[in-house]
């Protein structure tokens, strides 16, 4: 597997860490009530298709990536800086 | 036999090697089949299950039945395929499955009694009693069945792993796969071919057809010449392309050293390629298929290909008088070739009735061979034709049941094989692997021309896709015959019928499975383990899923197919871990006092990747604890010098730094002074705490945050989380200074003066009250001080730059020493936090929470922060939940063990009365006892009670008081004085 | 007064040969990781330029003049090396001394990228990767990173912890490339 961060170029997975679901950066405010709180912290999708997901460059430019993959066929379709990719 | 002026071996180098103890003479060269076959040797090997006698089937890779052992001792490697052994000066091998020798087998009582063995009869027989299972049968299942023994001895191969990187993968170097690469090459791409074989022309090798005018294997060795000349191009023979993976990344096996005499000590005997490329071409060819007759497992029954590969290739001839049998014309090449060389060819037998007739050779056209005789060498066949019933003496029968393209590779990614009538086989189905085209025999195209002409189309298209110019490649003129084939799978009749040789699954197991409702094809190969020995089936996967289509009364398309994995074919486990074993597996880790950790004689335990000294013992003691004991009484009675710089450092700096710690801590740091530290708490966003440890204030805008050593890379991973992914907005950066500093804990009631003797100027105690850090001095030498403490005494932490780290470390023991005190160890260390009831790890485990360790009230009101909200769950802050409490043994039974249940006095030690655990213990020198931490219900609450702490495993029981976390100072008198 | 001694961070290990490829430490050099506050970039490369004569360097590339030199370092980050940095610097960046956090090796030899493709899953070879690049990857699990200094020689750092694993892995894979022949 590889995967083409935005700063440093393709690379191999094994620089990468994986953390999971992209829903990780959209925090809601400390008042936004259990049910968003609820979300944010232990819901996912289980997709058989396309997510988004969060990978760390470990050992490449330390850069938080949201990485756009198909779970079925592993083709990954966009590559973005976690502090621009935030909606 | 050896044929006179065949082959492409070289008769001027003769090479003597030994098979089953026996010495033979062979030519550079060749195989150890082709060898073995050249000395008339055709029994080669036992069958996996019945023991039957086996000869090769095969002249490649997939053989099934010819697998001996290479080698012996540590170096000892089983299950080699002769097929793929070359032969060197001194190779000794030997045959598998046999006891107590190939010839005569006393296992082969399998054979006699295999009506009683057939598919599911393990499933059926060895049910009860239960427990025999384990014991008896498997045991003896498993040494009556099975493959090669490894040595059992640490083998001492060097194996290596690789990284490539290419525009195009060219996999395959026939004639389709040859065109590719010069196609690519010319073009100016950056190509790797890579071929399994020790010489790249694929079949070119075996058959006689001419290309150009020229022998195929002469005109491949131009265009070889022609690749290896371009810069461009990399040639990898002996290298198997065993997987195909995500965004063009390829396994790839390479044989380096298996052919060699001597291995050098440093010469990998395989290296595992991970070769990334944006294009590939497959060009992997096809493999013949047997038919499945009566004892069609005979040695001397071979594939018709192979019997010719082993003739035009090897100067071999199988048999002294060879029979052909046919569903295709292909398998006329066989007599012909045999025919032109001189053997003796007793009879083509085709099971076509519209035939084309070969001339010179007795033909049978509408029939087939429906058995085979001789045990341990084949002697005569049985042809059944609308006559009647021949038989034919012979010692070598050539069958072929047609061609099967090679298809694995471009099922890797969850591709299926479609099914082609004209061919009676499956072909890739389009786009099946992205970027992947494939080309020639593994695409159903057979003859020559179409081979060539689609390794030139497939690298165009591969060119293409990357935007590189194409070039003029002229196709040669070669043969174009029709591949013409009639559907012949199994010859109908009694008697075991062989598909699957490695498994020895017969016509009759798949016909068994069938009956007993296992119609899947996934279901039939379990049931009958067709497919599952190490060649994957190979040979048998077509014919076994069209027997099954036959007896389902289903289509073959229909049927299915069985998925095809990685790898391609076996590989060492050694060669895909190459450079992990041992201490390879992962990096190590030392600090600067290791060396002189190791020569005061410490133990070093691992901690993470690092080594950290478990103690320093002395003359006199003899137990760990007597040296643990000591250091900690050093520690509360004089001072200790202890390594302290695994612990993670990262440098915080920016203006907005205090206003990123106050978010990611749950307690202020934006109310630190410049030149104070204080202890923090991290949470994760669940609410649980993530890790802890302090963080100076060197500057307005500058902190020093310090981690736990486990917890390190995790919290700066956190960080930068944190700071891209929630408030990229943040004028901040940090970077990790672990390694920049060698960071020593001068501890107990004499570290002071150890320090003002040690430093440029003393200390003055208004500059450096507890929690106090600053710059200082040493030798000139810039340092950073600390005044905090992980023991509970008056202690600093006096970081230097690294390089000065083993010095300082020396120089501070020393003195310590000097002053009754002395190095301490982890051992010492976990003591001395015990008694102050200290957390690590081993109580942050990820299910406790701020109020669960008492430190509830340090997550700020005044700030959101990482955690906040979700820690203010009811669930996670409310009495009852398993609080931090210490525990002190006041029974007859003094010892606390860490993982221990705490349960109430007069409870049952079962699962639903739990109170709670124990996390960390030790023996406590100050106190004269053992002491505990642990976690209980309600434990805060519940100081003074009596409780019960049961170690199931060990089987202690011990009745604990429960006192607070705080054995020793409570009121922390000696840490501020 | 203290005298403390101080020692590289590969004492005791190199350099090692096989054949001609060779494996030695740097000499120590003052090394620091710049990281430009927000908006400062531009002007930390003016100030680098005029203090130390070497420009910002773009992704992957480092600056190289004579025993100084600036790395890319990854997001945000440079290594300057062979200076101390100007304190002007501290002004418009977050500077952090690393002199002693890395050990720094040079591999050298023909071969030298046939070592490098034993170990770094990144195409070293002098079309992908020109004099004067630098990367930042994974070399057999420790965090890496990697500059080409000329045609046939490599910067090579790992953390300084790991000095001994670095050797003993570069040292393998030299032998296995060396049996090759």
């Amino acid at each position: 597997m590889r995967i083409n961060c935005p700063v440093c170029g393709e690379r191999d997975r094994r620089e990468f860490y994986y953390k999971g679901a992209a829903v990780a950066l959209e925090r809601p405010a400390p008042d936004a009530g259990e049910a968003a709180w609820d979300a944010y912290v232990h819901l996912r999708e289980n997709p058989a298709g396309e997510t988004r997901e969060l990978w760390y460059h470990e050992s490449g430019c330390n850069g938080w990536l949201v990485v756009t993959r198909n779970t079925v066929s592993h083709e990954i379709s966009g590559v973005a800086l976690a502090s621009e990719a935030r909606s | 036999m050896r044929v006179e002026g065949k082959g492409l071996i070289d008769r001027g180098q003769e090479v003597a090697f030994q098979f089953d103890g026996a010495r033979y003479r062979g030519f550079k060269g060749d195989t150890l089949a082709s060898a073995l076959l050249a000395n008339d040797v055709r029994l080669m090997g036992r069958s996996f299950k019945y023991h039957r006698p086996r000869g090769v089937l095969t002249a490649g890779s997939e053989e099934p039945n010819a697998l001996v052992t290479v080698g012996s001792g540590a170096a000892q490697e089983p299950n080699v395929r002769a097929t793929v052994q070359e032969i060197y000066p001194g190779l000794s091998a030997t045959s598998q499955n046999r006891w107590p020798s190939l010839g005569v087998d006393l296992m082969g009582v399998n054979d006699l009694v295999s009506p009683f063995l057939g598919a599911g009869f393990y499933y059926k027989t060895f049910m009860w009693p239960k427990s025999f299972w384990e014991k008896l049968y498997e045991p003896v299942i498993r040494r009556a069945a099975g493959l090669g023994a490894l040595s059992g001895e640490n083998n001492a191969d060097r194996y290596e792993r690789a990284f490539a990187f290419c525009d195009l993968l060219v996999i395959g170097a026939g004639p389709a796969g040859l065109m590719a690469a010069l196609e690519a090459g010319r073009a100016g791409a950056d190509v790797v071919l890579a071929d399994e074989d020790s010489q790249m022309g694929g079949r070119l090798l075996g058959e006689v057809e001419e290309i150009d005018g020229k022998p195929g294997h002469v005109w491949a060795a131009e265009i070889i010449a022609e690749l290896e000349a371009m810069e461009n191009v990399r040639l990898m023979t002996r290298t198997t392309v065993t997987g195909a993976y995500d965004q063009g990344t390829f396994g790839a096996l390479e044989r380096v050293g298996h052919h060699k005499k001597r291995r050098g000590d440093a010469l990998p005997l395989e290296c595992f390629w991970r070769i990334v490329a944006k294009q590939s071409v497959l060009a992997a060819g096809s493999l013949e298929r047997p038919v499945a007759f009566r004892n069609n497992d005979r040695p001397g029954i071979m594939t018709a290909g192979a019997v010719r590969a082993y003739l035009n290739r090897w100067g071999v001839s199988a048999g002294r008088r060879v029979t052909v049998f046919c569903n295709n014309d292909d398998g006329h090449r066989t007599v012909r070739d045999m025919l032109a060389a001189g053997v003796h060819v007793a009879a083509l037998i085709d099971s076509r009735h519209d035939a084309e007739t070969v001339p010179g050779v007795r033909m049978f056209k509408g029939a087939m061979v429906s058995d085979a005789g001789g045990r341990t060498g084949l002697e005569h066949v049985t042809i059944r034709s609308v006559g009647g019933e021949d038989r034919i003496q012979t010692d070598c029968l050539a069958m072929s049941g047609g061609w099967n393209p090679i298809v694995h590779l471009t099922c890797h990614m969850n591709g299926r094989p479609t099914w082609r009538e004209s061919i009676q086989s499956f072909v890739p189905s389009p786009d099946a692997v992205p970027g992947m085209h494939v080309a020639g025999a593994c695409n159903g195209a057979f003859s020559t021309t179409a081979c060539l002409r689609e390794g030139v189309e497939a690298a165009k298209r591969a060119l293409e896709a990357i935007g590189v110019k194409a070039a003029d490649v002229a196709l040669p003129a070669a043969e174009d015959g029709a591949y013409r084939i009639a559907p012949l799978w199994a010859v109908p009749g009694k008697g075991r019928a062989w598909l699957d040789f490695q498994n020895d699954v017969t016509v009759k197991d798949v016909k068994q499975a069938a009956l007993e409702n296992f119609r899947s094809v996934e279901h039939m190969k379990r049931y009958t383990t067709q497919g599952m020995a190490t060649d994957q089936g190979k040979n048998s996967n077509v014919a076994a899923l069209a027997v099954l289509a036959d007896v389902t009364g289903r289509a073959i398309p229909e049927t299915g197919t069985t998925t095809f994995r990685p790898p391609y074919s076996p590989v060492s486990i050694a060669a895909m871990g190459a450079g992990a074993q041992g201490k390879g597996f992962a990096p190590q880790r030392f600090t600067t006092s290791h060396a002189a950790s190791v020569e005061m004689g410490a133990p070093m335990i691992e901690a993470g990747l690092w080594y950290r000294p478990s103690y320093f013992p002395r003359a006199g003691e003899n137990t760990w604890r007597e040296s643990c004991d000591r250091e900690v009484g050093m520690v509360r009675e004089a001072v200790g010098v202890c390594d302290v710089s695994t612990l993670g450092k990262i440098d915080i700096q920016g203006a907005d730094a205090a206003k990123f710690l106050d978010f990611v801590y749950c307690n202020m740091f934006s109310t630190l002074k410049v030149g104070r530290t204080r202890y923090g708490l991290m949470l994760r966003e669940d609410g649980h705490v993530m890790d802890d440890g302090t963080t100076a204030r060197l500057g307005e805008n500058h902190f020093l945050m310090t981690t736990t050593t486990a917890a390190a890379g995790e919290v700066m991973r956190h960080l930068e989380f944190v700071h891209q992914g929630l408030c990229p907005e943040l004028d901040v950066a940090f970077v990790s200074v672990t390694e920049q500093w060698a960071q020593f804990a001068v501890a107990g009631p004499q570290s002071r003066a150890l320090l003002d003797g040690l430093l440029d100027a003393p200390l003055k105690d208004e500059d450096w009250p507890f929690m106090a850090c600053g710059p200082v001095a040493l030798g000139g030498i810039a340092a950073r001080l600390f005044r905090i403490s992980f023991s509970g005494e008056h202690a600093y932490e006096l970081a230097v730059a690294s390089r000065y780290g083993d010095s300082l470390f020396r120089e501070l023991v020393k003195r310590a020493e000097e002053m009754g005190g002395g190095a301490y160890g982890m051992e010492a260390l976990n003591v001395l936090r015990v008694e102050k009831g200290f957390i690590t790890h081993a109580e942050i485990h990820g299910r406790t929470t701020a109020f669960d360790i008492g430190m509830g009230r340090m997550v700020s009101a005044k700030k959101d922060c990482i955690g906040k909200t979700m820690s203010e769950r009811p669930g996670l802050c409310v009495p009852g939940r398993e609080q931090l409490v210490g525990l002190k043994p006041v029974g007859e039974v003094k010892q606390v063990t860490a993982g221990a249940h705490l349960f109430c006095a007069e409870d049952a030690p079962e699962r639903e009365n739990d109170q709670g655990y124990v996390t960390s213990v030790a023996y406590s020198p100050t106190m004269g006892r053992m002491m505990g931490m642990g976690f209980l219900k309600n434990g805060s609450e519940r100081h003074g009670e009596k409780i019960k702490m049961v170690d199931h495993l060990r089987g202690i029981e011990c009745i604990c008081e429960v006192t607070g976390p705080v054995v020793f100072d409570p009121e922390g008198g000696r840490v501020r004085g | 007064m203290v005298e403390l001694v101080a020692k590289t961070p590969c004492a005791g290990l190199l350099p090692v040969s096989v054949g001609d490829l060779r494996l030695e430490e740097c000499e120590m050099l003052p090394m620091s990781v710049i990281m430009p506050y927000a908006g400062k970039a531009e002007a930390v490369g003016t100030a680098l330029q005029k203090a130390h004569g070497l420009a910002l360097p773009s992704v992957n590339k480092a600056e190289i003049d004579g025993e100084t030199s600036v790395l890319w370092f990854g997001q945000g980050q440079f290594l300057l090396r062979g200076a101390a940095p100007d304190a002007g610097l501290s002004d418009l960046a977050a500077v952090t001394e690393q002199s002693d956090a890395w050990a720094v090796v040079r591999l050298s030899g023909a071969k030298a990228v046939d070592v490098l493709a034993r170990l770094v899953p990144v195409d070293m070879r002098l079309s992908a990767f020109p004099e004067k690049s630098t990367v930042r990857t994974d070399l057999m699990h420790m965090m890496a990173s990697i500059t080409r200094l000329g045609h046939d020689s490599f910067q090579i750092m790992v953390f300084r912890s790991m000095a001994q694993t670095l050797v003993h892995d570069l040292k393998g894979a030299m032998e296995a490339v060396g049996a090759r022949g």
